[in-house]
């Protein structure tokens, strides 16, 4: 029973991180039909430089500042030198061209910050005793701060102009550039922020397990697992699908070892394609 | 001030238009008629750069429009309400004006204007302005369409068969509208498959037949001798 | 000369080429160029699902990992190793998969089917690596080498020369009958579907019946790959599930030319031969720059280095 707890704060903590992660890919994948490989290398490289901030300043929030800002810069680098150029492209292109970035990101943090694993100091110290077990409090507060983060996108997206303005791109890409909303500009602004979330989950989760250079593909996958599960573009389902699928994750790994329980994620991946393709958080298109 | 000029276009390898030639001067309602498919609505997608363009030439107030991408034409002065209609969906009544109205370089107390006049002019957009645009009847999202391209306070509108599915009553409320408009001193590109009313409120009317113009002339004329109208519409 | 004539004659002199190099290349550049040919009929059998049916494919390396293990079985469990079983057991293991992909080929489109097909990769290299009692984990599995034999007849061990003359005739019968197919009515059909599934679908074509013999085809011969790639090296290892490997292949296909069935080889000659040499000054950064050069050529040269013999090759 205990096991059970433990596995469904595990589950609910790793879910917001990964929320944040899945739900920058889906406002990319909703707004311009890219599907980012190279996501989760965004959140990597984003904790290694947090950790480098870290390291240099010794204050989290401001390494989680400046991961964000920085990863937000190499995005809008990224977008506009080799996704623009493939607008209009089969969407297949820029699932090779973002491969062939995930590769370069992966070997430059290689060969920038070298194999050993970095730590990440907790911003917020101490355990509280759960069962047996002594339950980091940081690891809430990450929750929570992602929570936070992600409200704050929600509430930018549904109240603020420019929110209007992504909705709209979203939803008829063509009318809105006949309203005179600058697409292109929009893309970039959205790639921008789905980098800055991708880095500061990073930075998030750098005290869990450390950073390395791989920990970016485990995030990766498991997005697009979410992302398709949640419905693609759609931002409430990509953050319960996290969460789903995460809980979903973490019981399995009381049966089984934590590296086969992703096959659990993988399965359920697999069903919601075959058979509830737009998501299982969507309701059913008429 | 909106000349096309020997208008070539392509959809992938189909040449759909093969040099067509408008013009539209400022505050006139111009008339474009034709039967299903003969290119009109390609027509108005190529001055939106919405289609591709291998020939001719599209000029508006003196500037080729060329190079100017999709989204800056709001701000030179052209509207477009398509065919469709394209509401977005799942955006308010008043997000969908919103799209509009938040354009750079518009004071508040304007935009409190615009939203005011448009309003007045639809009620039934008031009523519904926090409704989600996909919730409202073909006839509001029509309204809405053309509020939303009033709102860009454009210098012409393109308008794509606003009376399509429409019912009488409704078509009517088009026809007032469009007469409005044309008080206001905006001019109107309009496609219609509506053919008494294209005469009745446009000054001159062009007729295409594949992909280009075969027949031009005053909607006056027309209204007199409709034999253009028969050999061409079969009407 | 007719464009045919002239094609069989440019393939004859590669052909020459290849059989001749390992009698003039050092040991390592023989083993090499045996390596080229292995990786380009992985490639290849890409190139048929991306090149002509335009379903990219990210779980190549679960075919070829599965020919690899599927060897490795038969190389293991059978006494005298058989060059014939460890095919057999290669091919019916990659066929088990593709059975699989088949049928999620048929239900999931583009996008979909791509992660599918990368999550599929993953599944099995979870399985392979946490299953150590029967796939050796990390490990893999070491064998010996079978020899060439037609039973009860005549047996001869593999030399590294003679080894790659058996791979190369591996090889150019895959190819000669890939190329057949390709070229037949069902490859056109799979162009067309490649161009335009709804409309192909409109004429009356079953594109699903025809999507899983594409993706059987294709995973047989990645399968192949697998097995020769295991007898090479005599042994069997995780890493060539790992997803990596399946981003590799879909990288030879687009460098060396997608929908040409040599331009895979060509693609995978240049990235190896590129790896090599960059490696020698940048150790295992070397990716960083093929990496780009690899963006760059999305970008820029989408149809790869033969691409624009497209139509000639395909004649």
């Amino acid at each position: 029973m205990d096991q059970l707890i433990v596995q469904t704060l595990h589950g609910l903590v790793t879910g917001m991180v990964l929320a944040m992660v899945a739900s920058g890919l889906t406002l990319i994948f909703g707004i311009m039909d890219v599907v980012n490989f190279a996501h989760g290398d965004l959140m990597m490289l984003g904790a290694f430089t947090g950790a480098t901030v870290l390291g240099v300043t010794g204050s989290f929030w401001l390494a989680l500042l400046a991961a964000a800002i920085a990863i937000a810069v190499l995005g809008v680098l990224l977008q506009i030198t080799t996704l623009r150029p493939l607008i209009g492209r089969d969407p297949l292109t820029t699932i090779l061209a973002t491969f062939g970035i995930s590769l370069v990101i992966q070997k430059y943090a290689l060969w920038q910050w070298g194999p050993s694993v970095r730590r990440i100091t907790e911003p917020v110290p101490g355990h509280f005793t759960l069962f047996h077990l002594e339950y980091p409090w940081y690891r809430v507060a990450t929750a929570l701060l992602a929570g936070v983060i992600i409200a704050a996108l929600w509430l930018f997206l549904k109240y603020g102009k420019y929110g209007i303005w992504i909705r709209a791109t979203t939803q008829d890409r063509v009318m809105a550039q006949a309203m005179g909303i600058p697409v292109p500009l929009v893309h970039t602004a959205v790639f921008a922020i789905g980098s800055a979330m991708a880095a500061a989950s990073g930075v998030l989760f750098g005290p869990f397990a450390g950073v390395t250079q791989t920990m970016g593909f485990d995030f990766t996958l498991r997005a697009f697992i979410v992302v398709v599960v949640g419905g693609m573009g759609n931002l409430g389902g990509s953050i319960l699908a996290s969460i789903f699928v995460s809980l979903v994750e973490a019981y399995a790994a009381i049966v089984v070892s934590p590296a086969q329980a992703v096959i659990v994620s993988f399965v359920v991946l697999v069903l919601t394609m075959l058979f509830r393709p737009t998501g299982l958080f969507v309701p059913t298109p008429k | 001030m909106l000349t096309l000029r020997d208008v070539h276009a392509h959809y992938g390898k189909s040449h759909v238009l093969h040099g067509v030639s408008i013009e539209i001067r400022a505050g006139e309602v111009v008339g474009l008629l034709g039967r299903n498919g003969v290119g009109k609505t390609t027509t108005l997608k190529a001055v939106m750069g919405l289609v591709r363009r291998t020939g001719g030439q599209i000029v508006f107030d003196g500037q080729d429009l060329a190079a100017v991408p999709t989204h800056q034409l709001a701000a030179l002065g052209i509207a477009w309400v398509p065919e469709e209609r394209r509401i977005f969906r799942l955006l308010t009544v008043l997000e969908n004006l919103r799209t509009g109205l938040d354009r750079p370089g518009l004071a508040p107390a304007r935009r409190e204007e615009l939203l005011e006049r448009v309003f007045a002019r639809f009620p039934i957009l008031r009523e519904r302005r926090h409704q989600a645009g996909g919730t409202l009847s073909g006839g509001e999202q029509q309204m809405l369409a053309i509020a939303r391209a009033m709102v860009l306070e454009p210098k012409i509108i393109l308008l794509d068969e606003p009376t399509e599915g429409l019912m009488p009553r409704m078509v009517s409320q088009i026809r007032e509208i469009v007469h409005a408009l044309h008080r206001d001193g905006v001019a109107i590109l309009l496609v219609e498959q509506n053919v008494p009313l294209t005469l009745e409120a446009a000054d001159r009317v062009y007729i295409m037949e594949k992909g280009v113009v075969r027949h031009h002339g005053q909607a006056a004329d027309l209204r007199a001798n409709p034999a253009a109208i028969h050999e061409y519409l079969g009407v | 000369m007719t464009p045919r004539a002239r094609y069989w004659a440019g393939f004859a002199a590669v052909l020459v080429v290849l059989v001749l190099a390992p009698l003039v290349l050092p040991p390592f550049w023989q083993r090499f160029v045996t390596e080229i040919l292995i990786w380009g009929l992985l490639a290849m059998s890409s190139d048929i699902l991306i090149g002509y049916t335009g379903m990219v494919s990210f779980g190549h390396s679960a075919f070829f990992g599965l020919g690899m293990y599927g060897a490795a079985a038969a190389l293991l469990m059978v006494k005298p190793p058989s060059l014939g079983l460890a095919v057999l057991y290669g091919l019916v293991g990659a066929g088990a998969i593709a059975v699989f992909v088949a049928y999620f080929a048929t239900r999931l489109r583009d996008i979909y089917f791509a992660i599918s097909t990368l999550v599929f990769s993953q599944i099995f290299y979870v399985i392979i690596f946490t299953w150590t009692e029967v796939t050796g984990g990390e490990n893999g599995l070491t064998f010996s080498q079978p020899p060439l034999a037609i039973p009860g007849l005549w047996s001869a061990r593999f030399t590294p020369v003679t080894f790659h003359w058996f791979v190369l005739a591996v090889v150019t019968a895959a190819y000669l009958v890939i190329r057949r197919v390709t070229q037949s009515p069902f490859g056109m059909v799979l162009q067309s579907i490649r161009e335009n599934e709804p409309r192909t679908r409109a004429i009356g074509y079953h594109v699903e019946r025809y999507k899983i013999i594409a993706v059987m085809l294709s995973g047989l011969v990645a399968g192949l790959a697998g097995v020769l790639y295991a007898i090479q090296n005599k042994f069997a290892a995780p890493d060539f599930v790992f997803f990596v490997v399946s981003g590799e292949v879909v990288i030879f296909n687009v460098m060396g030319g997608m929908g040409t069935l040599v331009g895979p080889f060509a693609g995978a000659a240049f990235f190896l031969l590129m790896r090599e040499a960059l490696s020698r000054f940048l150790t295992e950064y070397y990716l960083i720059p093929l990496g780009i050069v690899f963006v760059v050529m999305v970008i820029f040269l989408p149809q790869g280095l033969l691409g624009f013999a497209r139509r000639a090759l395909n004649r």
